[in-house]
């Protein structure tokens, strides 16, 4: 099965192309999306190394933004906080939404009744 | 290929377990994000395949012009591999060919272990062609 070698192909690449993200994941994520038929072999490298790259940029921001300049550590908030004020990170607002305490979000609703919001 | 262009945290510093985990799904929308993107480009020149250009166009309109060149360079980097195996394995198939007298198969796969260890620089013609893969869920 064709299925077979294009494994050991996106595998060899993987390796010998500096990049350390697994294609084969990748290639996952892209075919779950709709409307997409095929992927070309330089599309799928193409977007694991934008994915590196991304991670980078998303970890790097955090960590200079956070409080990273005395902690060692980069921790959830700094992330949150990040895609909260950086522009090109807004479409993660869902998945990276910052944290708040259950009981200051009670208050909240409390005092403003939940519109459904219509994204 | 790194060029000093390090962008990479510092060593020695950690991170949150939580901070890890939200990265990954972070990684993974991003690729989501990227994929419809992209496929929006091949749609509108009415293409079924996503290529190398659509990927590009998408990291631009997602406004993530700082990776266009590394990722052209990355790309340039695998295509000149392609480009050495395609010549070695054509290379390979005329010796074989001329060894056996067999009718040659049509077989598309690709012997790439052994390809490595025999790369000739021959002065072939390869045109840098791109492989589509039609890959089937």
């Amino acid at each position: 099965m064709s299925g077979d070698n294009a494994e050991d192909n996106v595998n060899h690449a993987s390796n010998s192309k500096g990049i350390s993200l697994p294609m084969t994941r990748v290639k996952l994520i892209m075919k779950s999306s709709p409307d997409v038929s095929s992927i070309n072999q330089e599309a799928l490298l193409i977007t694991t190394k934008a994915t590196e790259l991304f991670v980078q940029y998303l970890a790097l921001s955090s960590f200079n933004n956070g409080s990273g300049k005395d902690n060692k550590t980069l921790l959830y908030s700094d992330l949150a906080n990040t895609v909260e004020g950086t522009e090109t990170f807004q479409f993660l607002t869902d998945i990276l939404p910052k944290k708040i305490f259950a009981r200051d979000y009670l208050k909240l609703i409390e005092e403003n009744p939940i519109e459904e919001a219509d994204n | 290929m790194a060029e000093g262009r390090c962008r990479m945290l510092p060593d020695g510093v950690n991170v949150s377990k939580e901070a890890r985990r939200a990265i990954s799904q972070a990684a993974s929308v991003f690729v989501l994000y990227a994929t419809s993107c992209a496929n929006n480009f091949a749609m509108k020149a009415k293409r079924k395949t996503l290529n190398a250009t659509d990927v590009m166009s998408a990291m631009e309109e997602m406004e993530f012009e700082r990776f266009l060149q590394p990722l052209r360079e990355s790309l340039e980097a695998y295509k000149k591999g392609q480009k050495g195996k395609k010549e070695a394995s054509e290379q390979k198939r005329k010796d074989a060919k001329e060894k056996k007298n067999d009718v040659e198969e049509n077989d598309k796969s690709r012997e790439e272990e052994e390809e490595e260890e025999e790369r000739m620089e021959e002065d072939q013609e390869a045109e840098n062609e791109v492989e589509e893969e039609e890959v089937e869920n």
